[in-house]
C-alpha cells in the first residue's frame, strides 16, 4: 500500500491504495468519479480518458502511483457549475452520443484535440478529416462517428469564441 | 494485475539501485506496453521501476549532425520538436504515426526500444540511421542492439537513458498500420547517409523482429527512386505469418512500404 497524493478537478487529494492501483481505478472506487468508464481494459477504446497535466491519456493504462504529484482532469471537472464546457453542449446539440459510454472519454480526447491545435496556431479550424483521424484511440460502437465529429468541430469554434473573449 | 511495489525513481543511480531491491524488477517508462501486459498476467515483476519523472532521461538535443534523444521523452514530444523536424523529418512523421494521441502522450523511445516489440515503429529508424543507443554503462550501435523477439543486449538492471541518431542526407518511413492496434503490419524506414551510404530496415515483417532489407539497399545505392524498386523480389522465407497476412503478402508489403518511403523522403 501506498499514499497517493494528486490534485483531481481542482481539489488536493490522498489516497491509501495497492501499489498495482490503476488511475482509472483510484478515480472510480475510491473518488467515486464514476464518470470514467472502463471499456476494453486493453487500452484501445478511450472510454478511460482522462487529462494528466493538461494532456488526455488513458487512465486504465496508468498506475494511480505514476499520477502522484499530477493534476487531474475528470469528465466531472470540465462543466463550470450548471453550465456545461462547449464541449459538452456541442456533443448534446449534435447528438453525438447514443447509449453514452463512450462520451467521457470521447469528450476529454476532443477537448485535447482542440486545444492542441489551438495552441499550434491553426486558429482552430480543424477540418473533418484531422478530427476523424485523432480521434482513433477512442471508439464508439453506436453512433458510427459521424455526429461525434460534427460535435468536436462545432464545439472548435465555440471553444475559439470563448478563449477569444477570455 | 498481479500484486507489484511500485517505485518512482529520483535519478539514473536511484533507478539503478531501487532495481538491484527487487527480486524481479522491471523499468517502466510510459507503461504503454508493460501495463497492459501486466493487466493480463502476462508478466509479474516484484517491483516496477518508475524512470519516466528522471529530469536526465528527458529532452531532446540536435547539435551538428547528431539529434540525441533522451530516453523517456514521450512520442508526442519528439513528433512536435520544431529540431527533430528540420534535421530528421522522417523521425518526427514516425513519432507521430505510433499508436493512438493518447499512447503517444505516455509511451516513450526508450521504452519502445528495450521491448523490442517486432512491429514496433522506433527499431526500423534505429537500425535504418545506425543510431546509437546509450545506456547507464555503455554505448551500443543498432547493429548489435535488436536479438530478435522481444530480446535486446540490454543486461538485467542495465537501463536506455538516450538515443543518438546521425542526421541523415535523406530519410523516410512508411508504415501500412494494423487497422486495430496501429503496430505496422510492415513499417519501412530508408534512409541515405551523409557519406552517400543506404540503409533500409523493416519492421513487422520478420519473424526475428527488426530488419535490415539487402535488395531494396542494392537498388537504392544504384538509383535512389521508388522506382528501382519495381524489380525488387523480396524473399517470404522467415517472415511473419498471421491472421492478418500471410508471408508472401508481408514480403509484398516491405517493397511496397519501401517505394512510398523512398517517395517521402524525396
Amino acid at each position: 500500500m501506498s499514499t497517493v497524493k494528486l490534485t483531481v478537478n481542482g481539489k488536493a487529494v490522498s489516497v491509501d491504495v495497492e501499489d498495482r492501483t490503476l488511475l482509472v481505478h483510484l478515480l472510480r472506487e475510491n473518488l467515486n468519479l464514476t464518470g470514467t468508464h472502463v471499456g476494453c481494459d486493453t487500452s484501445q477504446c478511450g472510454a478511460c480518458v482522462v487529462h494528466v497535466d493538461g494532456r488526455a491519456v488513458k487512465s486504465c493504462t496508468m498506475l494511480a502511483g505514476q499520477a502522484a504529484g499530477s493534476n487531474v482532469t475528470t469528465i466531472e471537472g470540465l462543466a463550470k457549475g450548471d453550465e456545461l464546457h462547449p464541449m459538452q453542449a456541442a456533443f448534446r446539440d449534435n447528438h453525438g452520443l447514443q447509449c453514452g459510454y463512450c462520451t467521457p472519454g470521447m469528450i476529454m480526447s476532443a477537448v485535447d484535440i482542440v486545444h492542441r491545435h489551438h495552441s499550434q496556431g491553426s486558429g482552430g479550424k480543424l477540418d473533418e478529416e484531422t478530427v476523424r483521424h485523432e480521434l482513433e484511440g477512442n471508439i464508439c460502437r453506436c453512433t458510427g462517428y459521424h455526429n461525434i465529429v460534427k460535435a468536436v468541430l462545432d464545439a472548435a469554434g465555440r471553444m475559439k469564441v470563448a478563449q477569444a473573449a477570455e | 494485475m498481479y500484486e507489484t511495489n511500485y517505485h518512482r525513481a529520483s535519478s539514473i543511480d536511484d533507478a539503478v539501485a531501487q532495481f538491484a531491491k527487487g527480486t524481479d524488477s522491471k523499468f517502466l517508462s510510459g507503461g504503454q506496453t508493460l501495463l497492459p501486459v501486466m493487466k493480463q498476467r502476462l508478466a509479474a515483476p516484484s517491483d516496477v521501476i518508475d524512470v519516466a519523472k528522471i529530469k536526465d532521461m528527458i529532452g531532446i538535443d540536435v547539435s551538428g549532425d547528431t539529434v540525441t534523444i533522451k530516453a523517456a521523452t514521450p512520442h508526442y514530444d519528439v513528433a512536435q520538436s520544431d529540431a527533430v523536424k528540420k534535421a530528421i523529418p522522417a523521425l518526427a512523421s514516425l513519432a507521430s504515426e505510433i499508436g493512438d494521441p493518447a499512447v503517444r502522450y505516455r509511451g516513450t523511445i526508450g521504452g519502445s526500444l528495450a521491448n523490442n516489440d517486432p512491429a514496433a515503429d522506433y527499431p526500423a529508424a534505429v537500425l535504418a540511421l545506425g543510431a546509437t543507443i546509450k545506456t547507464n554503462k555503455r554505448s551500443i550501435a543498432a547493429e548489435d542492439f535488436f536479438k530478435g523477439l522481444f530480446s535486446t543486449a540490454l543486461e538485467d538492471g542495465e537501463i536506455i537513458t538516450a538515443v543518438s541518431f546521425p542526421v541523415p542526407a535523406k530519410a523516410g518511413y512508411a508504415k501500412f498500420p494494423n487497422p486495430a492496434s496501429r503496430f505496422a503490419l510492415t513499417g519501412v524506414f530508408v534512409a541515405k547517409t551523409k557519406a552517400g551510404d543506404v540503409r533500409v530496415a523493416a519492421t513487422g515483417a520478420s519473424q526475428s523482429g527488426v530488419m535490415r532489407v539487402g535488395p531494396i539497399e542494392q537498388a537504392l545505392k544504384a538509383n535512389w527512386a521508388a522506382s528501382a524498386l519495381d524489380s525488387v523480389t523480396i524473399a517470404a522465407s522467415g517472415l511473419l505469418a498471421d491472421i492478418h497476412g500471410s508471408a508472401d503478402y508481408r514480403a509484398n508489403l516491405v517493397k511496397v512500404m519501401g517505394q512510398r518511403a523512398v517517395t517521402a523522403a524525396g
